[in-house]
């Protein structure tokens, strides 16, 4: 039953995907994208993760994409499906750092001690609830978490400067 | 398993079955109760046979209305996201209600069901995520249509929407700390604790505050009067400008299961959703000492009913504010949102942290 939901719900992810940089449309390149985040948020369901598969949902799916969206329209990319590349050497690139990242994977899978296999046993009772989250990100990860808090307001801040400066 | 199955059917669609009706006749309320309110007489048209029942033919004369009607895709518009937009719209506002819970747990014959369709453990940001999936319906709809008017209507909407979300995330979270607890129907049960032996533990209680900013908010994501940047009606065409027919009937409509919904979540998580005050499982159990004992299955129709009252009564009282106050200005609605509600929000939890923290040291 796991196993029926987890297969069809990364062939969606990969087939959503696959479909935003494979059709022209950028509008319907940001709806794909909108499939495959919340097929992602279906695969943190399979692995008992609710509360980071909702937090998924609201972030990506409720504010992110819909700025993306906004974006889009507001400079009406949608009409002109031409496929024009803005950065000269786009397509070079984009295929190098791909090669580049696969190659990372790869190395990690067989030299990094391979992936992380399923825990032994049944998981815990409050495995992947909020209290159990929120107790660990205020303790053991602490540092990294504030680290990361410090990170965006910089840039919310960096984002209000550059704002300001136009007007 | 079967009769497991059926169980869980028979709840979806007493709750859709719920939703559903009630916003379809809140699509009369709205026009009845208006008419009250400005001394008219109100729709009264519609009848069968000659009898009028006081115009509440009306909504099935509207839908009849709707469906035949043409239904009319712009030529420069895009068809596909033309015709998916209204269902963007309509199926979040949908789902938000599985999972508030109508009542407690009921036990038949060694059975025990618990009154709410989906018991999620992190339920009350299930209802945010489900809120912010809603804009998508409206940006859709703006863009797809070919039409100025139309995209600027849908930019502005979706601005309104997502600048009260977090609005209404922030309230949420004050009512969270008091109940440590994110599951809706664990919130319910913990609301029926008294405080000082005699008040209801509702969160309004608790979370004054919270609630004023919560209600706020969520008026505004319904994008009713006086928050209807969305359509404007009075100075600019809003995004559904170039929908006909049924497609313009389901944006309506969401709005209106969005009312119920938005009632549906205050009483759930500010009005103790099914609680009765000092109804206990085996009845009522006054301050002052007096004990009347009851049935099982009285005190759940109580909490059932006690649930439906308290989510009418909502629903009158967005209506009323619909019909009572004038519009805000865009920029009225932003600088509303940005400096007063989120600023707000965000003091509300620091408060309320610090008189918990206060409470544990004493």
């Amino acid at each position: 039953m796991a196993a029926v939901a987890f297969y069809l719900v990364s062939a969606v992810a990969i087939a959503c995907a696959a479909l935003v940089i494979f059709q022209p449309n950028v509008v319907y390149s940001a709806l794909f994208l909108i499939g495959t985040l919340l097929a992602l948020a279906g695969l943190f369901l399979l692995l008992n993760a609710q509360f980071i598969a909702i937090v998924h949902i609201i972030v990506y799916v409720g504010a992110i994409m819909v700025l993306f969206l906004f974006v889009i329209m507001l400079l009406d990319l949608g009409r002109d499906p031409a496929g024009t590349e803005q950065l000269p050497y786009q397509r070079g690139l984009g295929i190098g750092l791909g090669v580049l990242f696969l190659a990372e994977l790869a190395l990690m899978v067989s030299f990094g001690g391979g992936l992380a296999g399923a825990p032994e046993g049944p998981l815990p009772a409050a495995f992947g609830y909020t209290e159990v989250l929120g107790r660990m990100l205020f303790t053991t990860y602490l540092f990294p978490f504030e680290a990361t808090s410090i990170l965006l307001f910089v840039a919310a801040i960096g984002a209000v400067v550059l704002g300001k400066r136009r007007g | 398993m079967i009769v497991e199955a059926l169980i869980h059917l028979v709840k979806v669609l007493l709750v859709i079955g719920f939703v559903m009706n009630v916003a379809g006749l809140l699509t009369w309320v709205e026009r009845k109760q208006s008419a009250v309110m400005q001394d008219r007489i109100g729709a009264n048209r519609a009848d069968i046979f000659g009898f009028r029942l006081i115009g509440l033919f009306h909504p099935i004369a509207d839908g009849l209305k709707m469906i035949t009607k043409e239904d009319f895709i712009p030529p420069g518009g895009n068809r596909f996201l033309h015709t998916m937009a209204p269902f963007a719209a309509f199926f979040p506002a949908l789902i938000a209600f599985a999972i508030i819970p109508f009542g407690d747990v009921l036990r038949v014959g060694g059975r025990i069901i618990p009154l709410q369709v989906v018991d999620f453990n992190v339920g009350v940001l299930y209802l945010l995520a489900v809120g912010g999936m809603s804009v998508y319906g409206v940006v859709l709809a703006g863009w797809s249509s070919n039409n100025k008017y139309s995209l600027l209507g849908g930019l502005r909407a979706s601005a309104q929407l997502i600048s009260y979300e977090i609005t209404l995330g922030l309230s949420i979270i004050g009512v969270l700390m008091v109940f440590q607890t994110l599951q809706l129907s664990e919130i319910n049960r913990l609301q029926g604790e008294l405080l000082f032996g005699f008040i209801p533990k509702w969160g309004v209680v608790v979370q004054p505050l919270a609630f004023l900013l919560f209600f706020t908010a969520a008026v505004a994501e319904s994008r009713r009067i006086p928050f209807d940047q969305p359509e404007s009606e009075s100075e600019i065409i809003g995004y559904f400008t170039e929908y006909s027919g049924m497609k313009w009937g389901m944006f309506m409509f969401a709005d209106f299961i969005e009312t119920v919904t938005v009632a549906g979540v205050a009483t759930s998580v500010f009005f103790g959703g099914w609680q009765v005050p000092y109804l206990f499982a085996d009845g009522f159990h006054f301050p002052w000492g007096s004990i009347v004992a009851l049935p099982h299955l009285a005190v759940i129709l109580l909490q059932v009913a006690s649930f439906v009252f308290k989510v009418l009564f909502f629903c009158w009282l967005l209506m009323t504010i619909r019909w009572t106050l004038p519009r805000f200005r865009y920029d009225q609605v932003m600088r509303l949102g940005w400096k007063y509600l989120l600023p707000l929000s965000l003091f509300n939890i620091l408060a309320t942290g610090v008189v918990i923290l206060a409470l544990q040291a004493l």
